[in-house]
């Protein structure tokens, strides 16, 4: 019987936590886990791993520009994936903008979460009017799309900002521009579960005692409604790391001298039909990889963390 | 042969925590006409045979051992068609809740017709004139226009009429009854208790009856059986199984059930208590119940204050108003009409009535947390601001606790107990230093009978008595006067119901606090309370000294309240029970 074999499984490992349990049991949440742990690593270290600085302009020559990986013909060891047209080494380039992209990625979600969980709990908890007006401002929001958003936030930060301070402040701009383009997701789940939560009787509790709203909100229900917010927390992640690449592809994101993933792939564009495919072909792998394994984890904590798709 | 037979049955629950045996060797026999009540605490098995004899064990559940038979067809390792050409026709049932066991979207005729045609080889105008005779047969006024109707039109009561009506149009010989009455209010459950009991008598079908309330089990069934753990202490015909029990679970269940017809000091516990209860790997230095109450009574300040009334509700009128939307007129709605009562110090008031009363809007207005505009409160001989008017800061937050009924949802999941309970202490600096707040929180698990290592764990690590009793730790700890119970044991076991209720008579007479007391259930409220106040919609419509409103209720509703009361004469007297 097949329960049986399973149940003897269970008694080897007996695992406390229901959601380690689901994660060991889902080999694609595992990979997923494994890539991203790599990943992060990877771009910690990357001062010390990657073979040249890309940042530093006495490190490469223009000599060496274009060179294919070092397995084609013409292709040169010290180059693993090659070089782009600056003669900057990919592998280089491509660890440093993994790195800008998902730091832009993780503040800005960091933002999008402090401003839409604060303002849907307290939408939610305090209703009437303030929760009126939030949720309206979050409709407007909802209906310009991501991208115009990011844009327009950054045109208003060229036109507020001088020329030099602006390539300083790019990250700053961008962690607003795509933060501000999230936080409705943050903001709406935040106060359907608030919603759920303040009828519940402990929360009358807490009332009568004569807490504090705030503390009532912080103490009491925040924690109550972390879980289904963890899981649009690792969505939204890869949903950032991507707006941040199609920004800088569209040439509004960081300074071309120190690329991100998505800068990558838009110098790399202008060469994809004249045949140096690598300098397109390796960012764009890099992204895929990790945008598919930041998704494959979300959806692996949405469908462990909801007991009813399970 | 018997109609229904149960040989033996075993069903497991593989869990990875190991498999949990959840019904151990149970037999059974039910013949045509009878009703067999199958009667147990939470978590002793009733539910899941009730589903193994349907078919429908949820999850992982299955039958490892014995054999239910129908007739003579056996039923266990049948496969899933066999059991959909089954299940419905010869076995049907009815649910708890008839809220959610009717879909609201199709008009209690379609439902009925689809059944009947499903089942039966009728023609669509047959199976429509089956569908009002069975209308007709469960009770229903006014049959032939009220079929058209949705669920929603129906109420609570009638539309468990329409859920039997439904159980019965395939012409079943056994029907499960899954705690067919404890969704509903108690004028009703007699009524559709004595339905149940008509349509076996008259159509010969087998009934097996789960429930939890001996009330029902006393009211209805033939034969009952008593489970503990999955597995059978006790069965037998009801009047002897209840009238002189042999076994000392069994004594000890029909001892703890509340009776209405006299009062007593105490309620017996024979069940030992949970061994996890006397857990004493974690002390807090100094800690102990003793210290507990110490603490409690020294912190006593009412000592100034030797007047009589604890608490004054003069016209309190609870009024919600709603305004659909901007241009449409604003709604009323009068949830409490011109309550007025007085509870003493030491004393208990009762408050009593069923759902919709209005008695839980009454305590929401007293604790502050509700839009009261109307009528005066005055406690402690001093006027208590209503709704949001009445400070933060005031006195009265403190010395006015409440107890709520779901224990699963009054206390915050994501808490350690030890915060849960420390919350009030620090809240109102009522300990002088952190060492001393855990001591004291740490005293009153062991005033309420839990271990102090309940305090390292959360909530969900606890059995629904046990968060209750946690609960009421929470309002001691703050040192109150006056303790709100809103129908604090309604979602616990009996056993454990008599626990809470002698925890509360202990704490009342050690501490006189005085309670005021919300339950819709009559012998509940006659053990606890001094004094009762009946509601109806909204309005009073009896009050007085407890003992002369259950001797003789003068109000027609309330008369009529305590005749719906299932009776509990079949049951063996508890003093007797305690005696032998």
């Amino acid at each position: 019987m097949g329960a049986r074999q399973i149940q003897l499984w269970w008694q080897r490992v007996s695992i406390e936590s229901e959601l380690l349990y689901l994660f060991l049991r889902s080999p694609a949440a595992i990979i997923a886990a494994a890539f991203v742990l790599l990943i992060v690593i990877t771009i910690i270290l990357a001062p010390l791993i990657a073979p040249t600085d890309p940042y530093d302009l006495s490190s490469f020559d223009i000599l060496d520009s274009l060179i294919p990986p070092a397995w084609a013909t013409d292709g040169e060891l010290r180059f693993l994936l090659g070089t782009d047209d600056q003669g900057r080494d990919m592998v280089s380039s491509i660890l440093y903008g993994a790195r800008l992209s998902i730091m832009i990625g993780a503040v800005s979600v960091l933002f999008a979460v402090v401003l839409g969980v604060g303002l849907g709990l307290a939408a939610g908890y305090l209703g009437g009017r303030f929760d009126m007006i939030v949720m309206r401002v979050a409709d407007v929001q909802l209906s310009l799309p991501a991208i115009l958003t990011a844009l327009l936030i950054d045109g208003i930060a060229r036109g507020l900002l001088p020329g030099e301070s602006h390539d300083r402040l790019m990250f700053f701009v961008l962690v607003v521009a795509i933060g501000l383009s999230l936080w409705v997701n943050f903001a709406r789940m935040a106060r359907a579960s608030t919603f759920v939560e303040r009828n519940k009787e402990y929360v009358q509790a807490a009332e009568i005692m004569g807490l504090s709203p705030i503390r009532i909100m912080v103490t009491h229900i925040l924690p109550n409604i972390m879980g289904p917010l963890m899981v649009i927390v690792t969505v939204d992640l890869a949903v950032a790391i991507l707006l941040e690449a199609t920004l800088s592809f569209l040439g509004v994101g960081v300074p071309a001298d120190q690329p991100s993933l998505g800068t990558l792939i838009r110098i790399g564009t202008s060469y994809m039909f004249s045949g140096e495919w690598w300098v397109v072909l390796f960012p764009s792998s890099a992204l895929i990889l990790l945008i598919i394994s930041v998704n494959v984890l979300g959806d692996f904590l949405r469908d462990a963390l909801n007991p009813r798709l399970r | 042969m018997a109609l229904l037979e149960i040989k033996n049955l075993h069903v497991e629950f593989p869990t990875r925590f190991g498999t949990h045996v959840a019904v151990a060797g149970y037999a059974l026999q039910i013949e045509r006409g009878e009703i067999h009540g199958l009667v147990g605490e939470s978590g002793a098995g009733k539910s899941t045979i009730g589903a193994a004899v349907l078919g429908l064990l949820p999850g992982t559940g299955h039958v490892t051992a014995g054999e239910i038979r129908l007739d003579d067809q056996l039923l266990t390792g049948l496969s899933a068609t066999a059991w959909h050409a089954l299940r419905g026709k010869r076995i049907s049932m009815i649910f708890q809740d008839p809220q959610t066991s009717l879909n609201p979207l199709l008009t209690v005729e379609e439902q009925l017709v689809e059944t009947i045609l499903h089942h039966l080889p009728l023609s669509e105008q047959d199976g429509r004139a089956r569908a009002l005779e069975l209308m007709e047969e469960v009770g229903i006024r006014d049959a032939a226009t009220r079929i058209s109707d949705y669920p929603h039109q129906f109420s609570g009561g009638m539309r468990q009429r329409v859920v039997i009506a439904l159980a019965l149009a395939s012409e079943p010989d056994v029907i499960v009854a899954d705690e067919p009455t404890t969704a509903l209010d108690v004028s009703v459950q007699k009524q559709i208790l004595a339905l149940i009991k008509k349509l076996a008598k008259e159509r010969d079908v087998g009934i097996l009856l789960i429930t939890h309330d001996m009330g029902v089990i006393a009211e209805i069934t033939d034969t009952v059986s008593v489970l503990l753990n999955g597995s059978c202490v006790e069965a037998g015909p009801t009047s002897e199984v209840l009238g002189a029990p042999t076994q000392a679970y069994t004594r000890s269940l029909v001892a703890s059930v509340p009776r209405m017809d006299r009062r007593v000091a105490r309620f017996p516990e024979l069940q030992s208590r949970d061994p996890k209860d006397t857990d004493t790997s974690y002390q807090i230095e100094g800690a102990s119940a003793e210290f507990a109450s110490d603490w409690l009574l020294s912190g006593d300040e009412q000592g100034s204050d030797h007047s009589d009334t604890i608490i004054g509700v003069n016209d309190l009128s609870v009024v919600f108003s709603s305004r659909p939307s901007f241009f449409q007129k604003k709604t009323e709605f009068r949830a409490a009409n011109n309550v007025s009562f007085k509870i003493g110090r030491g004393e208990t008031l009762g408050l009593v009535g069923e759902s919709g009363s209005g008695k839980s809007t009454v305590a929401k207005a007293i604790v502050g947390i509700n839009p009261t505009r109307q009528g005066q409160v005055s406690f402690l001989q001093r006027e208590l601001e209503l709704a949001h008017k009445r400070p933060t800061n005031d006195p009265s937050r403190r010395q006015i606790q409440m107890i709520f009924q779901d224990p699963y949802s009054s206390l915050n999941n994501r808490w350690r107990v030890e915060d849960i309970i420390s919350e009030p202490i620090t809240f109102y600096g009522l300990a002088a230093s952190k060492e001393e707040t855990l001591k004291i929180a740490a005293s009153m698990l062991s005033l309420v009978g839990l271990p102090q290592s309940a305090l390292l764990k959360y909530p969900h690590q606890f059995s629904g008595g046990q968060r209750q009793r946690i609960a009421i730790a929470r309002a001691l700890v703050a040192r109150p006067t006056l303790l709100i119970c809103d129908e604090p044991t309604s979602a616990l076991d009996v056993s454990v119901q008599a626990q809470v209720l002698n925890l509360f008579k202990d704490i009342q007479t050690k501490f006189g606090l005085s309670i005021l007391f919300i339950s819709h259930d009559l012998p509940v409220v006659r053990q606890m309370s001094d004094s009762v106040v009946v509601m109806r919609n909204g309005d009073v419509v009896e009050a007085g000294p407890s003992e002369s409103f259950f001797e003789n209720p003068t109000h027609a509703y309330s008369q009529l309240l305590m005749s719906e009361m299932p009776s509990l004469e079949l049951l063996a007297d508890p003093e007797k029970l305690i005696a032998g």
